[in-house]
């Protein structure tokens, strides 16, 4: 049985391409995408305050070192389907750094299926977000200067780029739900509960809507761009998705763990990523690079993806 | 007659990405205040409708002399232009204050 969020994404997918009407205010999906953010660090932060924190350095170590990797695992590959240098290190970007939403997804899947994960699981989120994107930078200054096309001279900007990447709203939301969580711990949240904790599958499915409004969009786009973007956005999250696997029982995590990992390494980013990118590598096809994160690949995850990938960790960890 | 004076407008339509960029070349550049407002945007490169957070488009209202106008916009031209959506316009507008501009 599909879960019901994804029952909402679906229904945003139909509206956009029966070309209704219906839209969310620009002001809700701001707060609402804020609350998700906020409400995953916090509750990763309550798991956080139960146990050791040095414990989870490799984890940490892994996800830091995933993240970093697929976009070099990936940019061959897209520069093998024709893609520009620029392109290809952009698109690989995204698919290194992860989307929220898709976790998300992932862990409302693993609670209805009783499976159990590691529930300080958003920190692996956050620590993913920035270095796929660090990697992708790196490929496409690479690739500039094999390409020597001229234009392309200017350097990157870390510090600034640092900043935009470490302050930005999903890094700071996270790491600040994670840090609030773990500093008040169960008792302390108990206050706030009833607004960041019970209804968070509710405003995931509002969320969701709004994302199939968005996705639906894209997916008219997808035609624009030809076989190169249904290639990649379909292929490459269940091959990485096997490489999350494989950390994840390095790690020895559980079989919710290894799922979710593996989801985090199938996702691409729709909300750091596109707008890193921009900034960083503006060479860059943006329309490209989103249309395969959150066209093609998005729907893909919460639809089939999860549930396979649920499926291999159970086969990985029996 | 209240005594008016001769100033430049540019907007500048541009991808929300380039704000921060954006405020800090036109202060570089001697303008003294800018507008800020959220826009929808259609133009060769597509349209965009603000949908998320990398969908935005920006309009950026500065009045100033000629000459700073100018030289923001050659500047906008050459460093964002070829990569990314912008569009430019300017028109001839008169002030009130005109040590404020």
């Amino acid at each position: 049985m599909i879960d019901v969020v994804v029952l909402f994404f679906l229904l945003g997918v139909v509206a956009r391409l029966v070309k209704s009407d219906l839209r969310l205010p620009e002001a809700l999906y701001e707060t609402l995408s804020i609350y998700l953010l906020l409400a995953i660090g916090l509750k990763g932060g309550i798991e956080l305050s139960r146990q050791p924190i040095a414990a989870l350095a490799p984890q940490v170590a892994a996800c830091v070192a995933l993240g970093f990797a697929i976009p070099f695992l990936l940019f061959p590959v897209l520069r093998a389907l024709r893609l520009g240098g620029a392109d290809a290190a952009a698109l690989a970007a995204h698919y290194g750094s992860v989307s929220v939403v898709t976790f998300a997804v992932a862990t409302a899947a693993l609670a209805r299926a009783g499976i159990p994960y590691e529930s300080h699981a958003a920190l692996w989120v956050a620590v993913m977000e920035a270095p796929g994107l660090v990697a992708g930078i790196l490929l496409a200054r690479a690739a500039a200067r094999r390409e020597a096309a001229g234009g392309v001279g200017r350097g990157t900007h870390w510090g600034e780029l640092a900043r935009d990447v470490l302050f930005g709203k999903s890094v700071l939301l996270l790491l600040g739900g994670l840090a609030i969580g773990a500093f008040a711990g169960e008792a302390g949240t108990e206050p706030i509960r009833a607004v960041f904790i019970d209804p968070f599958k509710g405003v995931l499915a509002l969320f969701l809507l709004e994302l199939g409004l968005v996705a639906g969009a894209r997916l008219k786009e997808v035609r624009r761009f030809g076989s190169a973007v249904l290639v990649v956005g379909l292929a490459a999250p269940p091959v990485l998705a096997l490489a999350g696997a494989a950390v994840g029982l390095l790690l020895g995590l559980s079989t919710g763990g290894v799922a979710i990992l593996a989801t985090l390494a199938a996702s691409a980013s729709y909300i750091a990523a596109p707008t890193a990118m921009r900034i960083a590598v503006p060479e860059a096809n943006a329309a490209l690079s989103i249309t395969a994160a959150l066209g093609v690949t998005f729907p893909f995850n919460i639809v089939v993806g999860i549930p396979l990938y649920i499926e291999l960790a159970r086969r990985l960890t029996a | 007659m209240i005594r008016k004076h001769p100033k430049t407008l540019l907007v500048i339509v541009a991808e929300a990405v380039l704000e921060k960029n954006l405020v800090r070349d036109v202060r570089e550049r001697g303008a003294q205040g800018w507008t800020v407002t959220e826009v929808h945007h259609a133009g060769r490169e597509g349209v965009r409708e603000g949908a998320w957070e990398a969908d935005r488009t920006i309009e950026l209202k500065v009045i100033c002399e000629e000459a700073v106008a100018d030289a923001i916009a050659e500047h906008v031209l050459q460093a964002y232009a070829p990569n990314y959506s912008v569009a430019m316009w300017f028109s001839s507008v008169a002030v009130l204050r005109p040590e404020r501009y």
